[in-house]
């Protein structure tokens, strides 16, 4: 029996329910609305599971689950060695959101991280301590940082409304998923031009570790219209 | 295990014969001395863990800040001190690093005869290595440091420089950057945009007021940047690469003294009879290691891409953690799991 993991709730879930059923497969909640209980129709031999977003990463990683519907920026920033613990089956068109840095918008003279490297020296001789980046993608913006070469900033954990820190004096600036940018605006901060940190989108994916004895694998790709893949 | 037991006893028992006096330290370190010392990067590199009462921890990711701070707070001049013990660096997944591993230390603070204590700490590692099969390697990030505080541009782009002297990928970039004339057209605040945060608007202002300056500077000296290239490109036995940097000098004069301590040194270790026509310098050794050291700089390599002991002087560091008093110091650190691993 194949394990899929999904959105147990919101948008992503919908857009997950109908991606399936575009291809002939049936996902729906079973019982109450408050009961986590699903079943599957159109395929044989997969079962559902309802998961919180964040934790089909660490699902998949752990192998407790084969298959999973998570955006492309909770596996990289959950999972270490991602691409040898997961194998991407299809990056399904929604949930679109990019992980980006984001200034004050009067801050006219950052516009590249560059700058922003620049203006982090200047702050921290001014006011004692690293310029403080809220963001709870830590992996990630540390990762992106360094490979650009930054130095005196710091990251501040942020799990929730992180483009308010600013205001709130917890954070000179912020690095957040974004997909209309239109948060950041109404909290008069501008991302740098350089792109993003990470383009994300929901995604299919399969766990190498998971034990794949008595799965037909095959056979769902097939139904799903997808390329066959060979996992583990 | 026990074999590494007694690797590591016998050199503690060296650095102790040699002079030093036996230190101990916390594994719990404050993280915020180490965060403000290193970085960001260090949160990725250190456990950090939290105290109700003491605040934010890390596992001691080496000995040297510890050691410092207790020699700057009530150390007697000069000292040579020893550790040894565990310290812990989270490894990146696959690497198959160890994320715990003993080290032995030794470090002299002494502000008497420098290139002496160099040649002092590089020949007690190299006693204390004989018979395994290692390589030395040594550089001098002073050479560097001078070769850019010497190049004749403004003050902010030499700061600049240093301050990534350690990011040789941000450093090439910035070069290219000041080798040319600018073109980006400054902005000016724009009074309509609403002022958040604590990066107040005069702190922007100041910044395009550098930006404005930076803009009408003249590009980098076309000889000095070639010298400064070349100053990096030195590879060979240290009194070749000495004459090779005493040549590159005459187009950079500022590394003078620099080359004049790095020629001491070599006589220092010619003394204490190690075979410097044979020891290997490179221009850029040590530099994308943790950013203390500024001076002299060696390893000790296997093949393997970590080193068994490494070591070098950190004049800036007692400056950093003394609070207005600093003293010279290098040392070094031998692993002994490394190194039994190879006998």
């Amino acid at each position: 029996m194949i394990k899929l993991g999904i959105p147990s709730k919101g948008r992503l879930m919908e857009d997950t329910f109908a991606w399936f059923a575009a291809r002939g497969v049936t996902l729906a909640r079973t019982g109450s609305d408050r009961e986590y209980a699903a079943e599957v129709s159109g395929v044989d031999g997969v079962s559902l599971v309802l998961l919180s977003a964040g934790e089909i990463p660490r699902e998949l990683a752990a192998g407790r689950i084969h298959l999973g519907v998570t955006g492309t920026d909770m596996v990289r920033e959950k999972m270490p060695l991602w691409f040898e613990k997961t194998e991407t089956l299809a990056e399904m068109g929604f949930g679109h959101a990019d992980l980006i840095i984001a200034v004050p918008n009067f801050w006219v003279d950052v516009e590249t991280v560059d700058d922003l490297d620049a203006a982090a020296a200047a702050f921290r001789k001014e006011h004692g301590f690293r310029l403080r980046i809220a963001t709870k993608y830590h992996r990630l913006v540390r990762e992106y940082l360094q490979k650009h070469g930054v130095a005196d900033y710091q990251l501040v954990d942020s799990q929730g409304a992180t483009e308010g820190t600013v205001a709130n004096l917890t954070a000179e600036a912020v690095a957040d998923i974004t997909s209309t940018g239109a948060t950041l605006e109404a909290n008069h901060l501008r991302m740098l031009s350089d792109g993003p940190i990470l383009a994300s989108q929901a995604t299919l994916f399969a766990s190498k570790v998971a034990d794949w004895t008595d799965c037909d694998l095959a056979g769902l790709t097939r139904v799903l219209g997808l390329e066959n893949t060979d996992i583990g | 295990m026990d074999r590494v037991r007694q690797q590591t006893e016998r050199l503690s028992a060296l650095f102790r014969d040699a002079g030093a006096v036996p230190v101990e330290t916390s594994v719990l370190q404050p993280a915020d001395t180490l965060l403000d010392l290193y970085g960001e990067d260090i949160r990725a590199r250190a456990y950090v863990t939290s105290d109700p009462v003491l605040g934010e921890q890390m596992l001691r990711p080496d000995f040297t800040v510890p050691v410092v701070q207790r020699h700057m707070a009530d150390g007697a001049e000069p000292a040579r001190y020893t550790y040894q013990g565990l310290v812990f660096r989270k490894q990146e997944a696959g690497t198959g690093r160890a994320s715990e591993y003993l080290q032995v230390g030794y470090e002299v603070f002494d502000r008497s005869d420098p290139a002496s204590a160099d040649a002092e700490v590089f020949a007690l590692f190299a006693e204390a290595l004989q018979g395994a099969p290692v390589q030395a390697e040594t550089g001098d990030i002073g050479v560097l440091i001078a070769a850019v505080a010497g190049l004749s541009t403004t003050e902010r782009r030499r700061a600049a420089l240093l301050r990534h002297l350690w990011r040789p990928g941000r450093f090439r970039a910035l070069l290219e950057r000041f080798s040319q004339a600018l073109t980006r057209v400054i902005p000016s605040v724009r009074a309509e945009v609403p002022e958040i945060g604590m990066r107040s608007v005069a702190e922007v202002e100041a910044r395009l007021v550098a930006l404005r300056e930076d803009a009408q500077t003249a590009p980098l000296d076309a000889v000095e940047l070639r010298a400064l290239q070349a100053v990096l490109e030195v590879s060979d036995m240290a009194p070749i690469a000495l004459a090779q940097l005493r040549e590159i000098a005459q187009d950079l004069p500022a590394i003078k003294p620099a080359l004049d301590r790095f020629e001491a040194r070599l006589a220092a270790l010619a003394k204490r009879g190690v075979d410097v026509d044979a020891l290997p310098f490179s221009g850029t050794y040590g530099r994308t290691t943790m950013e203390y050291y500024d001076g002299f700089v060696f390893g000790f390599h296997a093949g393997n891409p970590v080193p068994v002991a490494t070591g070098g002087r950190y004049d800036a560091l007692t400056r950093v953690l003394g609070q207005g008093r600093e003293i010279p110091a290098v040392g070094g650190v031998i692993r002994p799991e490394l190194l039994e691993a190879l006998l």
